[in-house]
Parts: C-alpha cells; structure tokens; sequence
C-alpha cells in the first residue's frame, strides 16, 4: 500500500464519521468569521434556537467594510450605512455569543486571513474554514483550510462539523532556483496560467519542490491563497523549520510542555515519499518570469516582457469570445504590449499580498523615488494592524509617503472595493490583489494582478516594467 | 430548505465560460444582513446599463437589451444553461441566493468551481452536470426554438428534453437525499452529537493544545 499525502492526513486526523453514501463528517478546530458571510449564519442560529458548538474555536474581525482612512470614532466612523450596520452586526453578535473579536480599533484587528496566521491561531494540522474562498492561505501551515458559504458557517458553529467529500490529490512541484525579481506571487500566478482558473477544481493542491522550500511562510501564504484562483479550494505546504520558526511564540500558539508535544506531532505533517498524487504537475522555477495580468481571469496572464494574446489566432471558439470579450472589456488591442499600458491607479494590498514582507519587498522599490504624475493613486494597506505598526517602526510608511503613495488603515479595501477604495469605470490598476474579474475592484475597473515589487515599479514608471531591469540598474 | 423533486421550465443560454460570482451578484450587494432580496440585482452589472446601489428601486433602471435574462423570449426562465467552471472566484452564497430570488431552480453546465456547486445544494438550487457537447446541444436547441423547455426529475436523474428523449445526469447520493426531502444539514449532523463529543475525547488526548 502507497503512503499518505499531507491532505490524506489531515483528512484522516479530523474524519468524525465516514458514511456509506460517500459524505463524511469532518471537524474543524479553528473558524475564523468576518462581517459580510456571517450575518445570515448568526440569524439561523438565533432562529432555531442553537447555540455555538464551541465557542474557543471562533476568532472574528471586521475586513471587507472598514475604511482604511482615520478610524479613530470606531464602526460609528463608517460612513455608508449599509456597510456600518454589517460591521455592527458583526460586533453585536460576538459579544452576545462571546466570540473573540478584534473590532475596528484593536490594534489586532486586520484582513482575517493576515490576522490568523499572525496570532498563531492557525496551527500546522488543524482544520481552518471561514466564510471566504481565500481561506487557502491557511493551507502554507499544512493546515486543511477551505472557504465556505454561509449554510457551512452556521452548520459549523452549530456543530463544530462540516459535511465534507473527500477531494483528490494534486502535487504542483516546483523545482530549481527562482530567478531575481520572481516573486511568490509570480510562481503562483505562472501556475495559474499552466493548469488553468479551473485546473484544479475537485483536488486539493499540494505545493512542493525545492523552489516552494526556499519560499518563505509569508510567500507560501500568497501561494496558498491563490490556490482558489486556479479553482482548487485548498493549497497546502508540508511543514518544514520554517514553518515551526514562524508559529512558535505566536500568541495562540501552545507553549512549554505542550509546544514540544505539538511540534512533534507537526514534524509528520509531509506527504510520505511513497505517496500517490491523482495528478502531478511539473513547474520548471527557470521559467518563471515577473507575471501580469492582462484579461478578466487570472488564468489570462503573461510575462511581463510578453504583449496581449490574439483571439484571432485561437482555435478553441470558446476561449476566443472569452478572449475577445476580456479585451474589450479591458480597453487592450491584441499583440498590444503589457509594458505599453497605461495606469491610473496602484493597489498594494489583499489578504494576497499585504504581509511586511510585501511591504518590505515594495518600499524597497519605491525608496528615494517618486510615484509616477500620470497616476491618479497609490495605495498602501497593511493587512493588519500589527503589519502596520511593524511597518512603521521600520520606516516603510514613510519611505511610501515619500514616493507620494498613500499609507492607509488596515482591511480587504481596493481588492474588492466594499468599502471606498475603488477604481473608476476604465481606469487600469497595477494590484497585489488576487482576483481581476470585471468589475471586481470598481464597476467597469480594469485589474492587472501583480507582485508587490512589479506594482511598485508600475507606479514609479507609471506603466508596467520588468522589474528584473530596475533590480539589475 | 425548499424541496426539489420534479421541475420544468423554460430555459435561459448564459453563452460565457467562467461565470464568477462577483458577476452572478457584485459585491456592494453583499452589505446586506438578510438572505433574501437578492433577485432585482442578479447579475447587475451585465443586466444594467447603470452602477447599481443596494436599497435602489430596479424598476426605474436602463436594462441591457443585449443581456440573455432581459430578452423577452426568456421571461420567466428557471433553468439557467451554462458554460464550464460556472460560479468561480469568491465563496459568497449571495451568489445561489440571487438566483433562487430571481426565480432560477437549477443550472446546468460541464462544470462548476466547488464552493459555489456546494452552496447551491444548501439552497433548492439544483446544479446539474451534463458533457460538454451535450451543453453544446442544448444551447444550439435553446437558439433554435423560443419558449424551449425542458423538466428536470431528481428522482429518477434525468433532464427530459422535448420530443422526451432523456438526458441522465450523475449526483451524489446525500445531496439527493437532502434535495429531495428538504433536510436541514444541521439537524442531521447534531443526530450524530455523540459521534462528535467521542472524536474531541480522544483527539482531546493526542492533539491536547487544540483544546486549551
């Protein structure tokens, strides 16, 4: 018999009951919840009567909605009214629960998927869901994390379970050395454009190769969270020293005795060598090269040193409309190069992307210049208050307020734009963000998904740039 | 959960690849603290030639002529025809409830981006998988025939087409159960109670820091 993969594992180790029709119950040890997917699960919960399974298993705080501008007059600060009742709401049923919650003014408080790996309240091993498809990111501690729909988030406070079928084994391995100036979010936005937005619906990806060991945990975090974007809910990294390094001392992280009796059992957490993948695809680090995005999908994304495909040399009818439409819809010519596009705006920021090593890797580019005077915004958003505060006690605030771009609060902001940081119908954005479905950062906004370095660069030059050029000046 | 057994009606072609759910219902949308009132803003921003706000009266809005749910030979649809990888991008169930507001019960398409599949199924919303070239022959038959219809019987799973030929489709056997006799998740899994308190004992015991 084959070994384990790391998903088997993790599988196996939180598999309550497997029924004979194929559905499982599967239990979860950490739910994380933010304002916007949780309202409606609350009300259920209300409705019927049901209280929480387990209450020290929730940790909550307010993302998608908060302003990223002076918040210091707390949620009543929330200008739409819409979106502050949500944030309230939020509020409202923590605190009748008693749920932990780090509200707009704790200095916790962040983008849900910054904050938990930051607290330690993502562990190697356990099972994390929240209602948000990003929930991948978690995956990078060898955790089992997926998004899920409100229905789920109601059934997994009421019972701690989720009903689960189990998914198949997918292994992207990367191998070899990451050139200069290719990024985490490069290598997982190539991958995306190997295998496809639906390549790995149904499988749980698994992350491996020497080129995913050299990454850190803040890189395969950005890995993991694009897992969703390439259509699998859950990307996972087997644990190694770094992974131990990053959790240890982290406030919800266990401590003495039981630390050593944790790290034990997380040193387990790899895919046996014997282990079979249903599916395996091989990524050359080489051919990795600063990534943008030119159309509505990630999967439509190209070098940087590459123009904009042509539909009219596609066979597949299909992927030509979705071609031809993605274009118009993007304001680009085909064979159009992606250096020759014109920014309005920049976004550096998204659970993607907003962690200080981004932050670091962008001040980095921008230090002693000045952002370009074609571009009507630059935008910097920690994902986290404690982001923001290290970030500052380093100086990047001021290297970025230097350069002209703005240093904001901390939240989900520009990436889909539920608060006031939008674009404007045809305005093209050089973003760290994950997703450039239309309309996705402003109605009728134009996404270029890059790395924190590539939008960095786009906002000095004020157009794309390889950023291997700036690095090598 | 509203049952699903037999259902006919007419069927609307949405004729794009990788529907994602920002566009089934955007986000501005998603502020709201209710589950239901979605239907008026599905799909907004293709339906509307304007920026829609939640709260707005719809009616007055300048509709789209060219999108597919505001031609009138589609009026009244509740079988959405759909492309592959259907209800990608975000985990929001705002997406299956938009489309249970606006009056859809099921979809069919080759494939489906697993959150939003399994959304469906908590909602009545059934999501039929049915090959590719079989999509392809629907579309061409929808095209062809205005007020083209088709029904839809779970029980015995299969899409039955006009002249009464018979389309077999493939799903799994608890979400059939569910659909079919409107069960509620949660009130299945709490018969399992014990079966959960005995997995936390022992796990209690080789895991003890998840449960400090």
């Amino acid at each position: 018999m084959s070994g384990k993969t790391l998903y088997d594992k993790l599988w196996d180790d939180h598999l309550v009951k497997q029924n004979s029709d194929g559905s499982a119950l599967l239990y979860i040890d950490r739910h994380l919840l933010h304002e916007v997917t949780s309202p409606q699960a609350f009300e259920g919960l209300r409705l019927a009567g049901r209280k929480p399974w387990r209450i020290d298993t929730n940790l909550a705080t307010p993302d998608h909605n908060v302003q990223t501008t002076d918040r210091s007059g707390g949620v009543d600060s929330i200008v739409d009214p819409i979106s502050r009742i949500q944030v309230k709401t939020l509020d409202e049923n923590c605190d009748s629960f008693g749920i932990t919650e780090f509200k707009m003014n704790d200095a916790r408080q962040g983008i849900v998927h910054v904050v938990g790996p930051e607290q330690g309240a993502t562990l190697p091993g356990m099972t994390v869901v929240c209602g948000d498809s990003h929930t991948a990111t978690h995956g990078a501690f060898a955790a089992l994390a997926h998004g899920i729909g409100t229905s789920e988030v109601e059934h997994v406070l009421a019972t701690q379970c989720l009903i689960a079928k189990k998914m198949e084994n997918m292994l992207v391995r990367v191998s070899g050395q990451l050139g200069v100036g290719v990024t985490a979010k490069d290598v997982v936005l190539h991958i995306i454009g190997v295998i496809g937005t639906a390549g790995g619906t149904g499988y749980a990806i698994e992350f491996g190769g020497d080129a995913i060991g050299s990454i850190s945990m803040e890189g395969r975090m950005t890995i993991c969270n694009m897992a969703i974007e390439a259509g699998a809910r859950v990307g996972l990294v087997g644990v190694d020293d770094k992974t131990i390094a990053y959790v240890k001392d982290r406030p919800f992280a266990p401590k003495g005795p039981q630390w050593e009796q944790a790290v034990e059992a997380w040193k387990n957490l790899v895919s046996d060598d014997d282990a079979e993948f249903d599916h395996v695809v091989e990524i050359n680090a080489e051919d990795i090269l600063p990534q943008v995005t030119w159309g509505t999908s990630p999967e439509m994304v190209a070098p940087v040193t590459a123009c904009v495909p042509d539909p009219a040399q596609m066979s597949d009818p299909v992927k030509r409309e979705g071609t031809e439409r993605a274009l118009h819809y993007m304001g680009l010519k085909p064979n159009q190069k992606l250096t020759d596009i014109q920014l309005d705006r920049v976004f550096i920021g998204s659970c993607t992307n907003s962690r200080i090593e981004d932050l670091r890797e962008a001040a980095a580019v921008v230090k002693g210049k000045k952002v370009a005077s074609s571009l009507k915004q630059a935008l910097v958003v920690p994902g986290s208050g404690l982001v923001k505060q290290q970030a500052e006690a380093e100086g990047l605030d001021k290297i970025f307020m230097d350069a002209g771009m703005e240093w904001r609060e901390p939240g989900c902001s520009m990436c889909l734009a539920m608060n006031p940081d939008k674009l404007g119908a045809g305005e093209h954005c050089a973003s760290t963000s994950n997703r450039n479905f239309e309309g996705r950062q402003g109605f009728g906004g134009r996404t270029h998904l890059v790395s924190p370095a590539m939008a960095a660069a786009a906002a000095v030059v004020g157009r794309f740039v390889d950023i291997r050029d700036i690095l090598s000046a | 959960m509203k049952k699903f057994t037999q259902h006919q009606g007419i069927v609307a072609p949405l004729d794009r690849a990788n529907v994602d759910t920002d566009m089934i219902i955007p986000k501005q949308f998603l502020k709201s603290i209710k589950r239901s009132g979605f239907g008026p803003n599905l799909f907004d921003e293709l339906r509307y030639l304007d920026e829609g706000q939640p709260d707005q009266d719809c009616s007055q809005r300048p509709l789209n002529p060219d999108f597919v749910l505001n031609k009138p030979r589609y009026e009244g649809c509740s079988i959405l025809l759909a492309r592959k990888n259907f209800g990608c991008g975000s985990s929001r169930e705002h997406a299956p409830w938009a489309l249970e507001d606006f009056g859809i019960r099921a979809i069919i398409a080759p494939s489906y981006a697993d959150i939003f599949f399994n959304n469906s199924f908590k909602n009545g919303l059934l999501p039929i998988i049915l090959e590719e070239a079989t999509v392809d022959a629907l579309f061409q038959a929808v095209e062809a025939n205005e007020g083209y219809q088709l029904t839809i019987d779970l029980e015995k799973q299969v899409v039955i087409q006009p002249d009464g030929t018979e389309l077999v489709f493939d799903i799994d056997a608890f979400r059939k159960h569910c659909l079919l006799n409107g069960l509620d998740d949660i009130g299945l899994t709490l018969e399992q109670a014990d079966a959960i308190r005995d997995y936390e004992a022992a796990r209690r015991q080789t895991a003890p820091w998840l449960f400090s």
